[in-house]
């Protein structure tokens, strides 16, 4: 029996060891405990003693917490000021938006997307900033502000940033790096060895990007081709994923798939056979921004908050932890060289400028013909087995009311009796 | 007076966590975002009849496979000897003892292109076949979930029959054959019904299942519900009005499902 549970125990531990996300890690290297030391700590002592809490929103696996001798971040920011962190984590944009706009949950800081911002500072949902209060701003690569969701830097203070590439299977895949782009998710030979985005905007950017139209397209023409190229590419796909991307990639399911370079990095530490390639036509890159959301109390302790994730020490154990590149130039200088110029965190400044696009948000049609050409997309069946299950599934309703019929019969006959 | 006393606890629970939620996804699935009255969210669902159909037919190969698998698990255990029952219960309650979700995963990792059936396949030349994503995955991981809800109500009725029914029979010159069929079916008739329901509703509006295990591209009214949600444009509205078609057929099915209950035990069902 002991053996049994041991047995358990082990493959517990190998799953759960298997669906982590690894931080990156120089390897060999012994890690020195990292200490901090904040730029202005007097700026954090009006806070104690105070008694107030704070709650952070943040997505899940998203902040340094205090393992291989990074810094934890909550718990240095509660030593520092007294003030208690509430810290809950979300999957996605959407399921921030739709717990916000449900009402009922409160929080002081959320850390949503470019285009998520966007739609909440246009909805009211966001408190402007006062930026007196995040002096740590000024640590923000001039590249990184005043971004078109938030032109004047306003509601929104950058966290960490990234591209999309393709993640692709070097045994698998003989073209040399550079010469993976976006058609390639389109190539018969991989029939059934991609994987794509579950999520209809990061999908169509892909279909956008390929025809040459703006990612923040809100043409309903547009959207439609792009939804045809994404038909069109359904009977090569694999799998509509997200983060089961990390298994099957690992796993050698499959061997091209598009995802965000921040996962790339921490996939490819922990899996010698993946390789991430920057599609040179261009793509998307994606800005998360700390907010305050206009339903919150705390704001000057939320923004004590933000100006401590400003801090060059915290951005560094942030960045490290969680393999997305930051904002933040005095975090940057702190990294290994090797970390700088790995080309797939840190892009040179002019395929940046050139072909990165941010997202913007949507207008409400535009979304809401995207969602409906998605679905259309992923409920269209290529195989002819849906015109018999209408016959079936008739043919099934009308035996089902004669043998109703028949019961009645039967019974109403034996009640005579 | 202390019947209402002691139910209490449950009447309020009913009304704040069903009844009022309920009463909320109908006030949504007939009002637009700015609180008016309108059909259109309920005509929108129309254009979705391909996922409803193959939500139906899914959750129904799904059911009947479960019936097939469990009538038999469920009359030998019953008549098995009462020392053993609870053992052998115990075993098929097992899985459920894991999480839902990692049952599911498991799956995955089961029957992907580079998954243990295939590797093992592999050794005899056999394959690889592509099992995961596919529809029958689907049906596959809806049965192996909700077994168990199909063979407890089956084994609580039949456990229940009285032996000496078996016996008189059998005196009376009936064989296995005929026991089967003229005293065990009709009397586990009502173990049949709740069996059913409780296999078929929650795999007619899983979404879960089907995203794991059919790759996304087999999407049922559950996903469809999902991504009103958590999708790319909010939209409760029409989220509300899928919600309350799929009660709806869900009810009409049970309805004509419970015309063939046993005349006596109308109320098993509802």
């Amino acid at each position: 029996m002991r053996k049994i549970l041991s047995l358990i125990f082990a493959l517990m531990l190998v799953f759960s060891v298997s669906s982590c996300r690894y931080q990156r890690l120089s390897e060999g290297e012994e890690e020195e405990e990292q200490i901090l030391t904040v730029s202005d700590p007097s700026y954090y002592e009006k806070f104690k003693g105070k008694g107030i809490s704070i709650n952070v929103y943040n997505w899940g696996e998203y902040i340094s917490d205090g393992s291989d001798g990074l810094l934890d971040v909550n718990t240095e920011f509660e030593n520092l000021t007294g003030i208690e962190v509430n810290y809950s984590t979300y999957a996605t944009n959407e399921e921030l938006y739709a717990k916000l706009k449900g009402g009922g949950a409160e929080y002081d800081i959320i850390i949503p997307s470019d285009y998520m911002i966007a739609r909440m500072i246009k909805e009211g949902m966001l408190q402007k900033l006062n930026l007196e209060n995040i002096p740590n701003f000024a640590n923000i690569m001039p590249k990184f502000r005043g971004n078109l969701y938030d032109p004047h830097d306003e509601y929104s203070v950058p966290y960490t940033w990234g591209t999309v590439g393709i993640i692709y299977d070097n045994t698998a895949i003989e073209i040399p790096e550079d010469g993976i782009d976006w058609d390639i998710l389109w190539d018969e030979q991989y029939k059934d060895s991609i994987l794509m985005f579950d999520n209809p905007r990061d999908s169509f950017a892909i279909a956008s990007l390929l025809l040459g139209h703006s990612i923040n397209t809100e043409s309903f023409k547009e959207l439609k081709e792009a939804a045809e190229k994404l038909k069109e590419q359904k009977s090569l796909v694999q799998s509509y994923v997200m983060d089961e991307i990390f298994d099957k990639m690992g796993a050698g399911e499959a061997v091209l798939a598009p995802y965000y370079a921040g996962d790339a990095v921490t996939l490819m530490d922990e899996y010698e056979h993946l390789g991430f390639a920057v599609p040179k036509s261009g793509t998307n890159l994606f800005i998360d921004g700390m907010c305050i959301p206009a339903s919150s109390s705390q704001k000057e302790a939320a923004e004590a908050y933000i100006n401590f994730m400003c801090e060059p020490d915290i951005a560094y154990a942030t960045t490290s932890y969680i393999g997305y590149s930051t904002p933040n130039s005095a975090a940057f200088e702190m990294l290994d060289d090797e970390v700088k110029n790995d080309g797939i965190s840190y892009l040179s400044d002019e395929y940046i400028e050139e072909k990165t696009t941010i997202f913007n948000n949507l207008s409400d049609e535009a979304n809401l013909e995207m969602q409906r050409l998605w679905t259309d997309m992923k409920s269209t069946e290529e195989s002819g087995t849906n015109k018999w299950i209408v016959h079936i599934f008739l043919l099934a309703c009308v035996a089902l009311s004669i043998g109703i019929l028949i019961r009645r019969y039967i019974k109403n006959k034996k009640d005579i009796f | 007076m202390k019947k209402t006393l002691i139910s209490s606890p449950y009447l309020v629970w009913m009304v704040v966590f069903i009844v009022v939620p309920l009463a909320m996804v109908a006030y949504f699935a007939f009002t637009d975002p700015a609180g008016n009255f309108t059909l259109d969210y309920i005509s929108e669902v129309g254009q979705y009849t391909n996922i409803f159909v193959r939500s139906i037919w899914l959750a129904a190969i799904a059911t009947v496979i479960c019936l097939v698998i469990a009538y038999p698990v469920a009359y030998i255990l019953s008549t098995m000897d009462k020392r053993h029952q609870g053992t052998m219960l115990m075993i098929v309650m097992l899985p459920m003892w894991m999480n839902f979700l990692l049952r599911t995963y498991a799956w995955m990792t089961l029957l992907g292109n580079n998954g243990i059936i295939n590797t093992v396949l592999g050794y005899v030349g056999l394959g690889p076949y592509k099992m995961l994503n596919t529809q029958g995955a689907v049906v596959l991981g809806m049965v192996y979930n909700y077994l168990p809800y199909m063979i407890l109500p089956l084994y609580s009725v039949m456990v229940k029959i009285d032996k000496s029914l078996y016996e008189a029979a059998r005196d009376l010159g009936c064989n296995g054959k005929g026991i089967l069929l003229k005293v065990v079916l009709p009397l586990s008739l009502p173990g049949v019904m709740s069996g059913i329901t409780m296999v078929f509703v929650p795999a007619i509006s899983t979404f879960i299942i089907s995203r794991m295990l059919g790759g996304g591209s087999n999407l049922l009214i559950g996903d469809l519900i999902e991504m009103q949600f958590l999708g790319n444009s909010y939209n409760p509205n029409l989220g509300a009005g899928i919600s309350l078609v799929l009660m709806v057929i869900v009810l009409l099915i049970m309805t004509i499902m419970n015309q063939f209950d046993a005349g006596d035990d109308d109320k098993v069902l509802m």
